[in-house]
């Protein structure tokens, strides 16, 4: 039987040469309404259990086509709305003042880049140790701490990490920054990676560490070039999947790398970034720059799909690699 | 020799040891000194005010006047209609997408839906902006108006951005989280709890809320907290749409705010000391209550997982 429930209710029994291939593959099948139920044979009540379960299964269907449609109605509307604006220019040119046509986002787009990567350069190898650090050393108080500490800080609101990074950086420097910026997207990052690394390393069977050890490999050997190097798929997953997260992050940026409508000049200058651009553009009262919003949506989430298709792919083939 | 080499040994690991405790000391202390950095820079609002912040409506920058009340309220009342919205919805596709519908099509599904969560949050008020503002504006809410206006709910003019839209945005994007969520807590529900139902005579929709439905309520009810962690925290679509009137109203056509929302809109802007402190003094409040929410959902998630596979063999 596949996974659906066999309705015990209506339906013919299995037809002949089917019966006989049964009998012949000797598998004991039990034999579903083998004779068909009649309306005679059921009571009022039983009629109106199932006329309520039909109209039960048929409203699921409905719901399913309510959660879906506006998802995909958003998809789509992206799409349709964001590929008129999407040209060359759109790239790589400075924003154009309102009432003149043409200009792009290439601010935003080279500031998200800064961002990102400056993120990824320092919260990657500092979320993985901390990952290696929960799964490894996991008995130690510290770690079993600094797990708490973990769990606490995804949950936060990205606002309040804004608000946390504008405390610590920007009213020290008394400016917006990129680094203002890179700092409150690192608090998102780090967590997201150390949780992922923890979670495939404790996959890693521990005769693995045993053998390593064995041969008199030095512990932090074992686990750096033989535990971490073995899933180095699943933590790639991990890392592309808080890249994607962060690509899209626009709260914490609002006022810590704040924007910067002349293109990139200095860590130490405010920044744009695609979202915060796009913000500002949406919440603007002009059509010209709608235009420009709808298509920076359509690059952004084609940005945030592809990293998040890749990590699925990533993911499949280290898969593959551990069986 | 042999424990020259053996000291190098140890030599590499102490090394590595103190990096990665390092690296999680430095973690912690951080995190820590954000904490008490922001109760810091926002005590002058807690001084100044007092027990006044918590329970005054009253946010008037210009007069020094900032009480919580209202943008609690707005996000109470956004996320409450989202999850209103959103459980059922996300519930009842999540049943119909492990249990009825064939395989391949659930696959698919929930494939798309998984990628549609990681759109991020702005581009989601792009759209309420331009596509569900003017839809509630045009159609839905004078459709509301004209036949439930008699409930003070759904009077007054309808502006298009406001409570309601916010909450159906919001809805439209928690439902990913709750329903992936929801599939989960299913899927570990053993099968022959099914079979049992179904021996016993169940129709399928009898099957679907005896043996599965019920014995999961609590996955489902950690999974709508989620959800509803997510809404609290939401911060631009909801900024994007809910029209930003610090207020308390009853009807859901009006403008509100939300603390999320307060603080993306007048953070940047906010030039007076005690402004800046009332916001801080905002986010203290949202971290507060979602930490509580985030660790609520988790521990019941957990205890019904571990529950769900002991029950599982």
């Amino acid at each position: 039987m596949d996974d659906k429930a066999p309705r015990p209710s209506g339906g013919s029994g299995p037809s002949g040469t089917t019966f006989v291939r049964m009998i012949r593959k000797q598998t004991p099948q039990p034999r579903w309404g083998g004779r068909r139920y009649t309306r005679a044979r059921l009571s009022l009540s039983d009629v109106k259990r199932r006329w309520v379960s039909r109209f039960g299964v048929f409203f699921l269907y409905c719901l399913t086509f309510l959660a879906v449609t506006p998802l995909l109605g958003i998809f789509i509307y992206i799409v349709n709305k964001g590929i008129p604006g999407l040209n060359r220019d759109f790239f790589v040119s400075l924003p154009k003042p309102v009432g003149e046509t043409g200009g792009g986002m290439g601010n935003a787009i080279v500031g998200s880049g800064i961002l990102v990567s400056l993120t990824s350069i320092i919260g990657v190898p500092w979320g993985i140790l901390l990952g290696v650090y929960l799964s490894e050393y996991a008995s130690s108080r510290l770690a079993r701490w600094l797990r708490q500490c973990i769990d606490q800080l995804s949950s936060i609101p990205s606002i309040v990490i804004g608000l946390f990074a504008y405390a610590m950086i920007v009213v020290w420097t008394k400016h917006f920054s990129a680094w203002a910026g890179t700092f409150a997207l690192l608090i998102i990052l780090v967590p997201i990676v150390a949780r992922t690394t923890e979670e495939i390393l404790k996959l890693v069977p521990q005769h693995i560490r045993e053998a390593g050890l064995a041969l008199g490999i030095p512990r932090w050997n074992v686990t750096l070039f033989i535990v971490l190097k073995g899933v180095r798929g699943g933590v790639m997953t991990g890392v592309i999947l808080g890249i994607a997260r962060i690509m899209g992050e626009t709260a914490p940026l609002i006022f810590t790398a704040f924007n910067n409508q002349y293109g990139f000049s200095g860590l130490n200058q405010p920044t744009a970034s695609l979202p915060v651009q796009l913000y500002t553009y949406a919440i603007s009262p002009f059509e010209e720059w709608h235009q420009q919003a709808w298509t920076g949506a359509l690059v952004l989430v084609g940005i945030v799909l592809a990293l998040n298709v890749i990590s699925r792919i990533l993911f499949k083939k280290s898969e593959v690699r551990r069986d | 020799m042999s424990t020259l080499w053996q000291k190098d040994i140890h030599r590499g690991d102490r090394l590595f040891q103190f990096v990665l405790r390092a690296c999680a000391i430095a973690a912690m202390v951080l995190l820590l000194f954000m904490v008490v950095n922001l109760g810091y820079r926002s005590w002058p609002a807690f001084k100044v005010f007092g027990l006044k912040f918590f329970v005054s409506s009253d946010w008037d920058p210009v007069n020094d006047q900032f009480g919580v009340v209202s943008f609690v309220y707005g996000t109470l009342v956004s996320s409450a209609l989202a999850l209103l919205i959103a459980v059922p919805v996300s519930v009842g596709s999540a049943l119909c997408l492990t249990e009825l519908a064939p395989r391949r099509i659930s696959a698919v599904l929930g494939f798309l839906i998984e990628m549609l969560a990681a759109i991020p949050s702005v581009v989601y008020g792009l759209w309420g902006i331009f596509v569900l503002a003017p839809l509630m504006r045009e159609t839905v809410q004078p459709f509301l108006g004209k036949y439930l206006g008699w409930i003070p709910l759904f009077s007054g003019p309808a502006y298009g951005v406001g409570m309601l839209t916010a909450g159906i945005l919001l809805a439209i994007m928690i439902i990913p989280t709750i329903l992936s969520i929801s599939r989960e807590v299913f899927f570990a529900i053993p099968r022959a709890q099914r079979e049992a139902a179904l021996a016993l005579g169940a129709t399928r929709f009898e099957t679907l809320w005896i043996a599965v439905v019920k014995s999961s309520v609590s996955g489902l009810f950690g999974a709508s907290v989620l959800g509803l962690a997510r809404a609290f925290g939401e911060t631009m679509a909801v900024t994007m749409v809910i029209g930003n009137r610090a207020e308390v109203a009853v009807s859901l056509f009006a403008p509100g705010q939300t603390m999320a929302s307060v603080i993306a809109n007048e953070y940047a802007e906010a030039t007076t000391d005690i402004h800046l402190a009332a916001l801080g003094a905002v986010g203290v409040t949202l971290f507060l209550v979602s930490w509580l929410i985030n660790s609520t959902a988790r521990a019941i998630v957990s205890r019904s997982e571990r529950r769900g596979g002991a029950g599982g063999r």
